[in-house]
Parts: C-alpha cells; sequence; structure tokens
C-alpha cells in the first residue's frame, strides 16, 4: 500500500486527540504487537546478532508509528539514524567479536539480577505512571497545527531546534564529540606513545644502523635434524652463535624434559583410557 | 495544484498500477543495463560482448536470469539459517521501495484520472531514500555474517564501513540542494529547478554526491566488499541460486534509484532543459521520456567507470570518503549558507549589490593567496647521521662499507670423508633430542 496516509491533514485544525481514524489504529494494533515481540525477542534471544536484529525490528516498528501519527521527519531520521547507524555500529562490533559469542548465563556479579529486577520494575512503573497521567490528565493543545501551520512538519522541528532547544541541542553534540575524541584517544595512544609500534621504515633504518644489516642465520634444520633447537653450523663447523633460539636456550632443561622424552621414545605411550579421567 | 494534493485523491486502483509499474520498470531497468554494461564495457575492450541470445544479444540476461533460478540452492553448513534466508530479502525490499518517492513524470492523465507520474509524495521524500539505503546494508551485512565463513564476513565488514562513511557524504552533499529549494519533498525541489538545474548552481555538490553515489553503490572502482581478487564474491561468496538473483537485482535497482535520485537532485528532474514550463516537451508524458534518458546517462557513467577506473585500494578509498569529500561537503554547505544569509541581508537593506560583494570577495581571496604565496616553505629537518636513501625511499648500505672477506674453504679429501658411524656423530652442541630425531624413523 501507499504511503499517502502521510499526507492527510487534519479535517479541523484544532483536532481533538482521542479521535483515533480507522487506518491509525490498524497501524497502532499491527505495529504495537510487533514493537513488543521485537523487545522481546531481543532480551530472549541466544545469540547477540538476533538480538539486535529484534532490536532492529521494535526500532522499525516505532519509525512507522512515529509517520502514522503524522510526524514524518521524526520517523524517517528515527530510521536512518538509529536502525541505519547505531545498530549498524552495533552489529559491527558484535561480528568482530565473533559468530558465536552467545550470552553467557554465568552471574558474575553477586545479587545482580537482583538489583537488575529490583530497578528494572521500579524504572517500569515510573515510566507506565508519567505515560498515563500524560495520556488522561493533560489536555494535549496545539497539535495540528504542528502540520499545517509555518511551513510543516519539517519547518516546524527545525524552528524549534534551533530557537527554544538551541542550548540542549548544542550541549548534546558537544557531549558526542567529547566520546568521540576521547575514544579515539584511548584508541590511539598505543600507536603514539612510548611503546609505540615502530613502521616498517624505522625497523629498516635501525638494522642499516646496526652491525648487521642482513638476516640473521636460520637454524640448521634441514641440515641434520628436523628440529629448530639445531644450531646453523658455519664453514669451519664451529656454531653459529645468532641462530640459536633466544627462547629455547633460556628455558631450562627441566622443561624440557617430557619432550625429549617422548621424542626419543622412552616416555609413556599413547593410552585411549586417558580419556576416561581415571589416572593410569 | 501540488503534486502532493494530485497525488491524495488517488483511487486505490491506480495506486496499483503504479506499483506494478515501477516494479516492472526496475525489474526491466536491471535486465537492460547488465546486457548494456556487458555490450559497453565490451566495446571499451575491443570485443563484441554478448551477442547469441536474442535479437543482438539482448536478451542474454533474461536467459541467465531464468537459468539462475534454476539452480540448486545451497546453503552452508555453519551459515546461520533465517538470517542467510532473511538477507538477500533485506537488500531487495529497500531497493524497490526507495523508487516510491522519485518523480518520474509531471501531471498527466491515466484512464481518465489526473494524476503525477510518482507514486508518493512525502514532505520529507529525499530522507525516504536515504533511510531505504541504510536498511539496504543490513541485507549486505548480515549475508556476510550468516554466511558462516571468513571472505563473506570481510566483505560485510568493507561494506558497512564504506556505506555508512559514504552516507555521510552524501547527506551533506544534499543539504545544499535542500537550503536552495527550502524543502525535503522531490517534486517540490523539481519544481525548483524550473528556473535553473541545481548541477550548475550547486556543482560542488553534484560531485560530492556522484562520487558517493559510486560508493553507496559498491560499485567500481570503490567494489571492495565484492573485491574478486581478494575476497571471491565478497558478502555473496556463498550465495546461489535465487539468493544470489536477489542481490543481484537489488544492486542494480540500486543503481538505478541513485541515479534516478541524481538527476531529480540535479538534473532537473523530469523537465525538459530551454524551454518553459508550459512547452510542450514539458507536458504530460514528456517527462517521463526526459526522466529515463537522463537516468541512462548517469547510469552509463557507472559503466564508464567500471570500464576505466581500477578499483581503490581499502584505505585510499576510506580517505577520499573521510579527508576529501565530508570537509570540502561541510566547508560547501557552510558557504551555501552564508551566500544565501548575506544575499538575504542585502535584499532587505538594498545597500550592497551582488557584484559588489563577488569583487570584495575575489579580493580578500586574492590578498589570501598573496600571503599564502610570500610565507616560506618549511624547511627539511637535516639529520647528520640519517641512513642513506635511494631514489626507492628506503635506505641502503653506505659506499663505503667493508665487505668482510669470505673465510678459508676447509679441503675436504675424500678419503679424510667420516665413515658410516661418523655420519650421524652430531656436531658441537647439538643436543642429544636432535640426534634423536635425526635418526630415528618415528619422528
Amino acid at each position: 500500500m501507499s504511503l499517502s496516509f502521510l499526507l492527510q491533514q487534519p479535517d479541523e485544525v484544532q483536532r481533538v486527540v482521542d479521535t483515533v481514524t480507522t487506518g491509525e489504529a490498524v497501524a497502532f494494533w499491527v505495529l504495537g504487537p510487533l514493537a513488543l515481540a521485537g523487545a522481546l525477542g531481543m532480551l530472549f534471544a541466544r545469540n547477540a546478532v538476533h538480538s539486535a536484529l529484534w532490536l532492529v525490528l521494535t526500532m522499525l516498528s516505532l519509525g512507522v508509528l512515529y509517520m502514522v501519527q503524522q510526524a514524518p521527519f521524526l520517523g524517517f531520521v528515527q530510521i536512518i539514524v538509529y536502525t541505519g547507524a547505531i545498530m549498524m555500529l552495533f552489529l559491527f562490533v558484535l561480528m568482530l567479536v565473533g559468530r558465536d559469542s552467545s550470552d553467557s548465563v554465568v552471574e558474575v556479579l553477586r545479587g545482580q539480577r537482583l538489583a537488575a529486577a529490583v530497578i528494572g520494575v521500579g524504572f517500569a512503573g515510573i515510566v507506565v505512571a508519567s505515560v498515563a497521567r500524560a495520556l488522561t490528565d493533560v489536555e494535549p493543545v496545539g497539535l495540528a497545527a504542528q502540520n499545517t501551520q509555518n511551513g510543516g512538519n519539517v519547518v516546524n522541528i527545525g524552528e524549534a531546534l534551533f530557537t527554544d532547544y538551541l542550548f540542549p541541542f548544542e550541549l548534546t553534540s558537544a557531549l558526542l564529540i567529547t566520546a568521540a575524541v576521547g575514544a579515539m584517544v584511548l584508541a590511539f595512544t598505543s600507536r603514539t606513545g612510548k611503546d609505540a609500534k615502530k613502521t616498517q621504515r624505522q625497523l629498516v633504518e635501525e638494522r642499516f644502523r646496526g652491525d648487521r644489516p642482513g638476516s640473521l642465520p636460520g637454524p640448521g634444520v634441514f641440515a641434520t635434524a628436523n628440529s629448530v633447537a639445531t644450531p646453523a653450523l658455519l664453514p669451519d663447523g664451529s656454531v653459529a652463535a645468532e641462530s640459536l633460539s633466544e627462547l629455547i636456550e633460556t628455558t631450562a632443561k627441566e622443561t624440557l624434559e617430557d619432550d625429549v622424552a617422548e621424542v626419543s621414545g622412552s616416555g609413556h605411550e599413547p593410552d585411549a583410557h586417558a580419556l576416561k579421567g581415571e589416572s593410569s | 495544484m501540488s503534486t502532493a494534493e494530485l497525488l491524495a485523491d488517488d483511487p486505490l486502483w491506480l495506486i496499483i498500477v503504479k506499483v506494478v509499474g515501477i516494479f516492472a520498470f526496475l525489474v526491466v531497468m536491471t535486465l537492460f543495463m547488465i546486457n548494456w554494461e556487458r555490450k559497453v564495457v565490451a566495446r571499451m575492450q575491443q570485443r563484441p560482448g554478448p551477442n547469441r541470445v536474442g535479437p543482438n544479444g539482448w536478451l542474454q540476461s533474461l536467459a541467465d536470469g531464468l537459468k539462475l533460478a534454476f539452480k540448486e540452492d545451497i546453503r552452508p553448513v555453519l551459515a546461520d539459517k533465517w538470517v542467510f534466508f532473511l538477507a538477500p530479502v533485506i537488500s531487495c525490499i529497500p531497493a524497490f521501495v526507495a523508487f516510491s518517492v522519485i518523480p518520474i513524470g509531471g501531471e498527466v492523465s491515466i484512464f481518465g484520472e489526473r494524476t503525477a507520474l510518482q507514486l508518493v509524495d512525502l514532505p520529507v521524500g529525499v530522507l525516504v531514500v536515504l533511510a531505504c539505503s541504510s536498511l539496504g546494508v543490513y541485507g549486505i551485512v548480515l549475508s556476510g555474517w550468516a554466511s558462516g565463513s571468513p571472505y563473506p564476513l570481510l566483505g560485510a565488514l568493507r561494506s558497512a564501513a564504506q556505506v555508512i562513511s559514504y552516507e555521510i557524504a552524501m547527506g551533506l552533499s544534499i543539504v545544499a540542494v535542500v537550503m536552495h529549494s527550502h524543502s525535503l519533498s522531490t517534486s517540490d525541489i523539481v519544481d525548483a529547478q524550473s528556473s535553473g538545474w541545481y548541477f550548475y548552481l550547486l556543482p560542488v555538490s553534484f560531485l560530492i554526491y556522484v562520487c558517493s553515489m559510486v560508493g553507496e553503490t559498491n560499485r567500481a572502482p570503490f567494489d571492495l566488499p565484492e573485491a574478486e581478487s581478494e575476497l571471491v564474491g565478497g558478502f555473496h561468496t556463498e550465495y546461489s541460486s535465487l539468493k544470489f538473483a536477489l542481490f543481484f537485482l537489488a544492486e542494480y535497482v540500486n543503481m538505478v534509484t541513485v541515479s534516478a535520485l541524481a538527476t531529480t537532485l540535479f538534473l532537473g528532474g523530469w523537465r525538459f532543459p530551454f524551454v518553459g514550463d508550459d512547452h510542450l516537451l514539458n507536458s504530460g508524458w514528456f517527462g517521463l521520456l526526459w526522466f529515463v534518458v537522463k537516468t541512462l546517462g548517469f547510469l552509463f557513467l557507472f559503466i564508464w567507470l567500471r570500464g576505466t577506473l581500477p578499483r581503490l585500494r581499502y584505505d585510499q578509498f576510506m580517505r577520499l570518503g573521510w579527508k576529501f569529500l565530508v570537509p570540502i561537503a561541510l566547508v560547501w554547505f557552510v558557504a551555501v549558507a552564508f551566500a544565501r544569509y548575506l544575499r538575504q541581508e542585502w535584499e532587505s537593506s538594498s545597500g550592497l549589490d551582488t557584484s559588489t560583494a563577488l569583487i570584495v570577495i575575489g579580493a580578500f581571496l586574492a590578498v589570501v593567496l598573496l600571503i599564502a604565496f610570500l610565507l616560506p616553505d618549511k624547511r627539511e629537518p637535516h639529520d647528520p647521521d640519517a641512513v642513506p636513501v635511494t631514489g626507492g625511499g628506503y635506505p641502503v648500505p653506505p659506499l663505503d662499507l667493508k665487505v668482510p672477506k669470505a673465510p678459508p674453504r676447509r679441503q675436504v679429501r675424500v678419503a679424510e670423508l667420516p665413515g658410516a658411524e661418523n655420519q650421524t656423530q652430531e656436531p658441537a652442541a647439538v643436543p642429544a633430542a636432535s640426534h634423536k630425531e635425526a635418526s630415528d624413523g618415528r619422528v
């Protein structure tokens, strides 16, 4: 179907708010359950990406609800900003974390669930109470005028943003920029600080300034043995000290005993019963 | 009578006719575009291109599409079942929806009903296209994730970063258009261009939009999400059959949509240039013709770019977006806003006229340029013990490097060769383990 219901201007300027058109009611009863299902799905989905997708469903339903309520600008901005940018960044991070990262059901902080339940119920109570009060006691005035006078919806929103709400608007953007700069500082100090990773060029220059421009000799793996611990030999038969692996040379002999025994064949044989967990 | 009022009293059957018409238009354009692209690129490379199926090969894409539908539909074992199925659908639907706000013609009469050739005219029409393109990314990202293999995931990550960055540049380039036309509605923007098209009134916006529309649709030279030489097929590596066809369709429909939006925003939409609004060429169904011709021009640009330019490297591409297009777009729209404000002020006070203003601005720029030329260049810091560098940019050994003499070779005579038991005698300092390794066949 078309979106032409968005264009229908209210009949009288002083439209009473509690008259709900049929189309509006149908849209609400379709989108409301969808939004609720999305929220529940987000909570109960095991997979993090599935959770994100359920949340996208909720956001889209809310966006369409705004459009039905004659706030097309808000509706589309909701879709562009929340589903298009913010949820996309969430997905981006989730995909980097890995596709099999499911929820952990282990409670890390003690009493966290109880506290969360109490605070959650309290918050829900406050929200429901305030919304109920707004819907029953408060008499809305001039809602229709926003869409009909002074150039319509978009113009009125723009005017409100840049006159009455200029300071909160700028404050929010300052907050966001601070957050972005903070994230960049955190991410970039490791690259520019003291323990910065050297660039390829710096490494090359360092090598040429040092006493050995070429590469170190490799171990004598293929000469007589297939162990990386075998040193390379110089033409006169002596050991090339640079070819010794620093890691292996500094390892205490005792820690390698098992490996030596295994290689020499004097260690224990593989035992299928070991898988049963009984120590033999 | 405005377009919105014309469209408001459309009966249901007319809306259905328009929906079907737009759908058919986009599908036919896709089939045509695939063939056209292959033929044009072939001509650029001096080969015939498809010429077997149908008259002169023009039915090749139809045949390919039919064949694709009958191929086996494969789902990888590691794939996420539902998301894998959902992803091509998600990428396809917004591509079609975005076209609903494009005005493809002026006021016409369909079976006696006066209407405009546009499905719906919203007060926020341009935002619909942006919203649809931001939803279309979900298809690509989810397909990459749900395939459960590394190449699609890499392609999807690239695509997400790419489309988000280029959407910012695109949105900023549209801002200047909206400021000039005082409306976000697409039909109002077309009407505002009856006095002059925006591609020469707002040239910087136009160029930025054209660059970012290529980046937004993942087309060459910005086709990094499906770079064949790096990522096999990118996000659709694991897809086959109809699901792959849906991705294909979405890509081409997106191309048509961004081209149509470029026509609407910068090339005067369905209007014919040089003649007034009341001229015959601007009446009725002629608008559709001009619109299609202009859109095809942009589509040809896509093909031309693909046949000409090599693919950018990923960091070059990101640098172009963030360090070049976005700052220029920001400066440009501030400049446009400033110019509009000054003009408004002068018109009300009538103290200054445009030529005086231009002279003042020109003189100011000349002074700035002069100062910039007079400033001395920054000296390169000279490091006395720097390593000499050749033309390649990398250090080379100094010219007076002393090459050490080769040690004298020990002559080994055949008679002195070690015997069989001595052959495995280990050299000095070789641990016993390696001797064992060398002789033990088990290892």
